[in-house]
Parts: structure tokens; C-alpha cells; sequence
């Protein structure tokens, strides 16, 4: 592909997000716009988790924790008194801190044992969070201020600047998916995807294996406490159930249902599963339709919807990404 | 009255520890004729105690846990059998994602099927009043029950991969399954009963603690990653030493509620557990230098 259509794609959700607004204003139906943007930002998170699980091969089940992590300190932060401004660096920090102090021991770990530690982890979290007044308890921190951006733009819940906030977290999701998509295809990319194929042999080509794997693990939960954080402020509070363990689960289901190293996949199904489980389509058994995506995605079609459709032959090809190592 | 206090914490803390190791067990016996660690085995515990507390209304106590080790086993046997037996040479990750998958589907039947409270079974003896007097200490008969019938489930595992040749044949297929399939071991129909067992246990583990720590819906996952350590701890495959490190997680469990809040307890224990995780993934009796285990030790070759 050259440069020129490469960036096609990305026109073509940049479209469809504008698309998107055009419509449902026209419609008088941009109530739809506020789950849009919820669901943008968990796709954010998604766009991380793809990267850590499908790209670097390492399987998280506590992304909620760092989502969490990212929220309740954009919390605390902003209603600390402090310039309203450092709620999201600070909130970034933590995560990212956090990150890497789990990330340096529990990484050298592998297969099972890295999702158990990593199911660990998250459970950890939700139970400080559950048993620490601090943090509220199962009743969650609320009355969140908004997050300032520029004058009139602030990431918030207020009516009035839904539409901003709805492009706001689609653009951040598009610059989060350009990224991701060029370390996917440079040096540190192809290294993260040797690594998944087989640690020693990356390690031995030179490939520093641990710093690698901690750099993914750090940017994938940097990304999910970035999400964390924006959506606390979009959404003026948060709760515990953010941490629990079936949100780490259905986080990677979104990323299976995606094809796992398909970032592209993982952008489409998030966005419109998650639009479905805020907009309440699933009711009841919003939890029992991710795990039984999960488990359906595993074994009928472990290269996700769109490699399903792809070897049925409803999809053209890709040429160039499958075939690498 | 400290000593006292001290043999109630450390007697209350084999009793929960007992219940990890029971779990881990579970754990040892799917790994080892599979190479999979089922995350749905703490769900076993869950199933068990519910079936058992949705039939104690109507049939005598004995029957009503007989029936929920049935049930369940069928549920392991069905899982096994719909979802993962037709699976050639799975990918480890792929494994992983369809375990937790079922066990959230599983926590989430037995949402929909009871509800979201906490449930009990009946003691099994006496009620939550009685209690025995052991040197001092006072400790509720059920936690006897819970000791007796973990002993009783171990050594009756130990006995059957010992002594009968469905376990030696287990045992065959755990360390070699081609040359046991050479020697005319049907290896399909031991991975499923190996998910009986597992499932079995698992639901009368889950009965016998129910009285003391209750049942609710998703206490699976905790008890799967406490169990999961378990048998880590005793080195994936031994099953004597899996008891061991239960044991000894439970002591450490109930010895910090008496110094953390209540509310932290798993805290406290997962943390314990992720650092030893961490420090000694090969288990912690590896530098004693291990027997065989009783299963024969699997060769973990992905780690």
C-alpha cells in the first residue's frame, strides 16, 4: 500500500463519524450521540488492549483495573482543589506508574500464569475500591467537574456541548488508532509480533524482549486510564462495578470479536457492541452476550468476525497483513 | 487466650485453605490429562452449593449434595464435551479465552436461574450457633466437616491414580499421551472424566463450605485464583502439595483479618498470592526436590 491509500481507511471513519452526527442531528435523535461518545471511549481502551493482547501476545484480564485507576484519579484530582487542568496528565501518570511497577514482574510470566496475575490484579483493585471509604465504596465518586479544554470546549456531559464531546472523543480515538497502527509497522511493532510468535527466538535476534513487552503493557494501560479519566469527566462520576472483572472480560472479548492483532476490527466492534450494551439493547444479559461472544469468537472463529467473513470469501483480502511471520 | 486465639485463626484458616487446595486439585487433574487450566473451575464451587441450596427444601440434606455433585459433574462433563473436546492442539491464549468465557457464562445462568444474593446451606450439623470446644478454642463443628471431607476427597484421589487403572491409565496419559494411546488408553474418555472429577469435587467442596462462607453467584473467580495459586504452589501436579500451599494461604488469610479490615481480606490474600506467583512460579516445594507427583507431573513445556 502507498502512503496515499493508506490513510483511505481512516478517511472512511472520519466520514462515517461526521456522517454519524449529520444524521442523527438531522433527525432530532443526538440522545444517540451521548452513548457514541461513552462507547468511543471505551474503544479507546479496546485499541490499547489490541495492541498488548494481539500485536505483543499478552493477555490481560485486568485492563478494567487500569480504566479504573485512570477514572478514580481524574477524580480525585479534580475535586482536590487543585488546577482543574492536571486531573487527566495526573490521572495518565498514575496509570502509567502503576503500569509499570505491575508490569516489570508480572510480565516475565507467561500463558496461564500471566492471566491469573493479571486476573489478580484487576480483582485487587475493584476490592480496594469496594472497601476503601475513600474511594467511596460501592457507591462510587460523583459531581465530577468537567474537564476545561479550550474556551466552550470542555469534556463533559452537558447537553449543550454534546456534539463537541462527541467529535472530541471520536478525534482522540482516531489519533489513538493512528498511532497504534504506525508502532504496529515500525521496528517496534514487528518486534512486539515476533515476540508473540516466540520470545526466544526474538530474543535472539536482538530484540530486548522484557523492555518491549513493558512498553506495550505500559501504553495499552496508559491508553485505558486516558479512557478512564475522559470518561469520568464525561460522565460526571464513576463506580466500582468500572473495575470488576467482567468489564476486563468483556474488554477482551472486544478485542477477539476483532480479530485479535486487527485493530481495524477491534475499532468496529467495539464501537458498535458497546453502543448496544450502553443503549441497554442486551438487557439482562448484557454480561452473558459478551461471555457468549467470547466463547463463540474462540471457537468458531478465532480470527474474529472479520476473518470469518473474509474466508467465506465476503470480504476482499488483505494481501499484505496476514501474511506476516 | 492468645494461644487460644491464635489455634482459632490457624484452625479456621486450614478449613478455607482446605477449600483452595480443593480447588487447586481441580485445577492439577484437568491440567494434567489437558495441558488447559480450566478458569471455570471455581464456577464448580458456585454450582454445587446453589443446586444443593435450591434442593434442601425438599429432600434430605445428604441427597440434596449427592444430587449437586451430580448435576455439576454433568456440567463439567458438558463443558467438556460441547466446547473444548473437539478442539485439535488449541492455542494456549485461545484456551484461556474460552474458559473464562464459559465460566462467565456459567455465573451468569446462575444469575438468571436464582438471583444475585448470598445463599447457605444448611450446617450439616447443629446450626451456626453450636460449636466445639478444642483447647480453648471454639470452632464450629462444620469447620470439622470441611476438614474431614477435604482429607476424604485427597486421599480417595490419591487412591484411585494409585490403585485403580482408570487412575493409572489418567496417570499414563498425563505423562505420554501417544504411548498411552498406543497402549490402547482411550485418552477422549479420560479428559472427560477428568472434567467430572474436577467438576464433581469441586460442587462438594462447594457444599461443605457453604454454611460457614456462603454462596453467591460469582465467587468463582476468587476462588479460581486462589486455587490457581494452590496448585502453582504445590508445582502444578502434586497433589499432597497443593494441600500444603492451601493450607498455608488460608493461615495467612485468616491471620490478617486480625490485623486489616475485614473488607481487604482478599486483598490482602491475592497479593500474598502474586508474590509468590512472581517469586517462585516453578512452586514452592521445587528446591525439596518432588516426588513423582501423584498425577506424574506434566512437562510444562509453554512456560
Amino acid at each position: 500500500m502507498t502512503a496515499g491509500t493508506r490513510n483511505v481507511p481512516l478517511l472512511l471513519v472520519a466520514a462515517v463519524v461526521v456522517g454519524t452526527q449529520v444524521i442523527l442531528s438531522a433527525l432530532k435523535a443526538d440522545f444517540y450521540l451521548t452513548q457514541l461518545t461513552m462507547a468511543a471511549w471505551y474503544t479507546l481502551l479496546a485499541l490499547g488492549l489490541c495492541l498488548l493482547m494481539g500485536y505483543a501476545g499478552q493477555v490481560s484480564l485486568g485492563h478494567a483495573g487500569f480504566f479504573a485507576i485512570g477514572g478514580y484519579t481524574a477524580a480525585i484530582v479534580s475535586t482536590a482543589g487543585l488546577a482543574p487542568w492536571l486531573s487527566i496528565p495526573a490521572a495518565v501518570a498514575v496509570t502509567a506508574v502503576v503500569a509499570i511497577v505491575v508490569g516489570v514482574p508480572v510480565l516475565r510470566l507467561k500463558g496461564h500464569y500471566l492471566a491469573m496475575a493479571t486476573l489478580a490484579f484487576g480483582f485487587i483493585v475493584s476490592r480496594i475500591i469496594l472497601g476503601t471509604p475513600f474511594f467511596g465504596q460501592a457507591d462510587g465518586l460523583s459531581d465530577i467537574p468537567a474537564y476545561p479544554l479550550l474556551a466552550g470546549l470542555a469534556i463533559s456531559g452537558r447537553r449543550a456541548l454534546r456534539v463537541q464531546n462527541f467529535y472530541l472523543a471520536w478525534f482522540v480515538v482516531l489519533v489513538g488508532l493512528i498511532l497504534a497502527l504506525n508502532l504496529v509497522r515500525s521496528r517496534a511493532g514487528r518486534a512486539l509480533r515476533a515476540i508473540h510468535g516466540d520470545e526466544e527466538a526474538a530474543a535472539a535476534c536482538g530484540i530486548d524482549v522484557a523492555r518491549h513487552k513493558l512498553a506495550a503493557f505500559v501504553l495499552s494501560a496508559v491508553y485505558a486510564g486516558l479512557a478512564g479519566a475522559c470518561l469520568t469527566h464525561f460522565n460526571g462520576g464513576i463506580g466500582p462495578s468500572e473495575a470488576g472483572i467482567m468489564k476486563s472480560v468483556r474488554y477482551v472479548a472486544l478485542v477477539a470479536a476483532g480479530g485479535m492483532a486487527n485493530l481495524w476490527g477491534t475499532l468496529a466492534v467495539s464501537a458498535s457492541l458497546t453502543f448496544l450494551s450502553l443503549r441497554g439493547v442486551f438487557g439482562l444479559f448484557d454480561d452473558a452476550v459478551f461471555g457468549g461472544l467470547l466463547v463463540a469468537i474462540m471457537l468458531f472463529a478465532p480470527n474474529g468476525v472479520f476473518g470469518l467473513l473474509r474466508g467465506r470469501h465476503l470480504l476482499p483480502t488483505r494481501v499484505r497483513a496476514r501474511r506476516d511471520p | 487466650m492468645v494461644a487460644a486465639q491464635i489455634l482459632q485463626y490457624v484452625l479456621s484458616g486450614i478449613a478455607t485453605g482446605s477449600i483452595y487446595a480443593i480447588v487447586g486439585i481441580g485445577f492439577n487433574v484437568v491440567y494434567n490429562s489437558t495441558g488447559i487450566i480450566n478458569f471455570a473451575q471455581g464456577e464448580f464451587l458456585m454450582l454445587g452449593g446453589m443446586i444443593a441450596v435450591s434442593l434442601q427444601g425438599f429432600l434430605p440434606l445428604p441427597l440434596a449434595i449427592a444430587a449437586a455433585i451430580a448435576a455439576t459433574g454433568l456440567v463439567g462433563v458438558l463443558v467438556q464435551l460441547v466446547f473444548l473436546s473437539w478442539l485439535k492442539k488449541p492455542e494456549m491464549l485461545r484456551m484461556i479465552v474460552i474458559t473464562i468465557g464459559l465460566s462467565i457464562l456459567i455465573r451468569e445462568a446462575a444469575l438468571h436461574v436464582w438471583d444475585e444474593k448470598v445463599h447457605a446451606l444448611r450446617f450439616w450439623t447443629g446450626d451456626e450457633t453450636s460449636s466445639l470446644s478444642l483447647a480453648g478454642a471454639r470452632i464450629s463443628p462444620q469447620v470439622i466437616w470441611v476438614l474431614a471431607v477435604s482429607g476424604l476427597m485427597v486421599a480417595a484421589l490419591t487412591l484411585f491414580f494409585r490403585f485403580t487403572v482408570t487412575g493409572k491409565a489418567m496417570r499414563a496419559c498425563a505423562s505420554n499421551t501417544a504411548a498411552a494411546r498406543l497402549c490402547g488408553i482411550r485418552a477422549s474418555s479420560l479428559v472427560t472424566l477428568s472434567f467430572f472429577i474436577a467438576a464433581a469435587m469441586g460442587a462438594l467442596a462447594g457444599c461443605v463450605v457453604s454454611p460457614i462462607t456462603q454462596t453467591q453467584y460469582d465467587m468463582g473467580t476468587s476462588l479460581a485464583v486462589k486455587g490457581f495459586t494452590c496448585a502453582v504452589l504445590g508445582g502444578l501436579g502434586s497433589v499432597g502439595a497443593a494441600v500444603a500451599a492451601g493450607v498455608l494461604v488460608g493461615v495467612l488469610e485468616s491471620a490478617s483479618i486480625s490485623v486489616l479490615p475485614l473488607a481487604y481480606k482478599d486483598v490482602v490474600a491475592l497479593t500474598i498470592m502474586l508474590a509468590i506467583l512472581l517469586l517462585r512460579p516453578q512452586g514452592l516445594f521445587a528446591a525439596i526436590g518432588r516426588r513423582p507427583g501423584l498425577l506424574g507431573a506434566r512437562q510444562d513445556s509453554r512456560r
